[in-house]
């Protein structure tokens, strides 16, 4: 039939108590503006609703905000929740405030790509974009 | 790949995954769609339209909590503008509906328009036949802040609200042909603001002016506040009052086979495109039309009524 189209569908969350969505929504605009699907679910999210939202929207991409400091068990969990929940294949980005020291914890977890304080967008959309080459 | 049996199931990522599968336009997810198709047909269609801003997601999120608590399973598409300019989409409907999201009985995805006119995508029926073989009684469909001109939500939905807002535009505003005659029902949003009442006359003379029958659903109009949630359990009340008097009138029947007949219609026209535009990339002949267009030795029209004579085979 027709012809098939690719559009990277990402999930823009931010989990939990952390009321600063400016950051959030300025990621989601630069990746609309790079041509992809974003589904912004807003503030205060719990973990199953993230996962829920992920399912519901068939996204390759959760895209986390957390600027609480609570980046590693929060990833932790989730990595945890998208494997029993059939996520597998669906990838998990996280930007906000995450110091240096953390980044080769998030990855041995399994989290596809990180975006600390001072990330440009340019860097962003690259580093989404490359989880699909 | 998602099966069958999980999707009538009701399971959530089997049907969504199918879901992405049509809005790629993968062969296997039309296939599966064949397949599931004799499971659809049972749900209540609703659509809800507007222009953008007016609060139709924040009612919605007030319908699924009156149709839940009558005990209904429900799904919600929204359908969000796609940008002419790079393509993408934020997709932000679902944010006023978020508390709904772990509720077993509550479906709800959103999907970018894609460059379809109308007011939907163009998978968005596709899409109601998934959600309703997967068990959801009530599917409501958001169309995109629509202006006075988009209408694909009357070939998809058996029963329309139009939701506006007090103050926007007087008498003429109402009596104008377009989106206004499409409704059903009939809601005034934001209903604490001043002229929601003068607002609710105007509807009511437009109506008034009508020619009516005895068997024809008289459109209704209600005031909500969907913030506060005063007035949508009324409003949810209305669209099965309106469910309940087609199925008393053959209405009912009549409506679902024109729906029928209007998807049917719309895959073939997307199916006949489809193969127009194949051949005319690699027509030999379109080439040599453009090219004697270019040097203006045919002109535009008769160029395209000779081209397409020829595709039709006449």
């Amino acid at each position: 039939m027709m012809k098939t189209t690719n559009k990277i569908r990402v999930l823009i969350a931010k989990p939990g108590l952390d009321g600063h969505d400016k950051g959030a929504k300025i990621v989601a605009l630069a990746l609309r503006d790079a041509g992809m699907e974003v589904i912004y679910s807003g503030l205060h999210q719990t973990l199953d609703q993230i996962i829920e939202t992920a399912i519901q929207e068939t996204v390759d991409v959760i895209g986390l905000s957390i600027m609480s400091g609570a980046h590693l068990p929060i990833c932790e969990k989730l990595v945890a929740m998208m494997k029993e929940n059939g996520l597998d294949d669906v990838r998990l980005s996280v930007g906000g405030v995450i110091p240096y020291q953390d980044i080769p914890k998030l990855e041995k977890m399994g989290v596809a790509a990180i975006f600390p304080g001072g990330s440009s967008f340019k860097e962003i959309v690259a580093g989404m974009n490359q989880l699909f080459d | 790949m998602p099966n069958a049996d999980d999707i009538r199931s009701g399971n959530k990522l089997a049907g969504a995954r199918l879901i992405q599968l049509i809005e790629k336009s993968d062969p296997n997810g039309f296939k599966l769609l064949k397949e599931l198709y004799p499971d659809s047909g049972n749900a209540f269609i609703i659509g809800i339209t507007g222009s953008p801003g007016v609060g139709k997601s924040t009612l919605i999120d007030g319908l699924i909590e009156a149709f839940r608590k009558m005990d209904f399973k429900v799904a919600v598409i929204c359908v969000d503008p796609t940008s002419p300019f790079s393509g993408g989409a934020i997709l932000g409907d679902r944010i006023r509906m978020q508390r709904h999201v772990t509720d077993k009985g509550v479906f709800i995805r959103s999907m970018a328009s894609r460059g379809h006119k109308g007011g939907l995508s163009r998978t968005t029926k596709d899409c109601s036949v998934v959600l309703d073989a997967m068990g959801y009684d009530i599917i409501i469909i958001e169309s995109v802040g629509a202006g006075q001109a988009e209408f694909d939500i009357i070939k998809i939905a058996h029963s329309i609200g139009v939701v506006s807002i007090p103050g926007a535009g007087d008498g003429i505003q109402a009596v104008k042909a377009g989106i206004l005659e499409t409704a059903n029902i009939f809601i005034v949003n934001k209903s604490d603001r001043p002229d929601a009442d003068a607002t609710v006359e105007s509807l009511k003379m437009m109506l008034n002016m009508r020619f009516s029958s005895q068997t024809e659903w008289l459109p209704r109009i209600y005031k909500t506040n969907a913030l506060d949630k005063t007035g949508i359990t009324i409003v949810a009340k209305a669209f099965l009052s309106h469910l309940k008097f087609m199925r008393q009138n053959d209405e009912w029947t009549r409506k679902r086979n024109e729906l029928e007949r209007l998807y049917f219609q719309s895959l073939l026209e997307d199916l006949v495109m489809e193969k127009v535009l194949e051949f005319m990339a690699v027509s030999k002949e379109v080439e040599a039309a453009i090219k004697s267009i270019g040097s203006h030795e045919t002109d535009p029209i008769s160029a395209a009524e000779q081209i397409a004579d020829k595709i039709l085979g006449f």
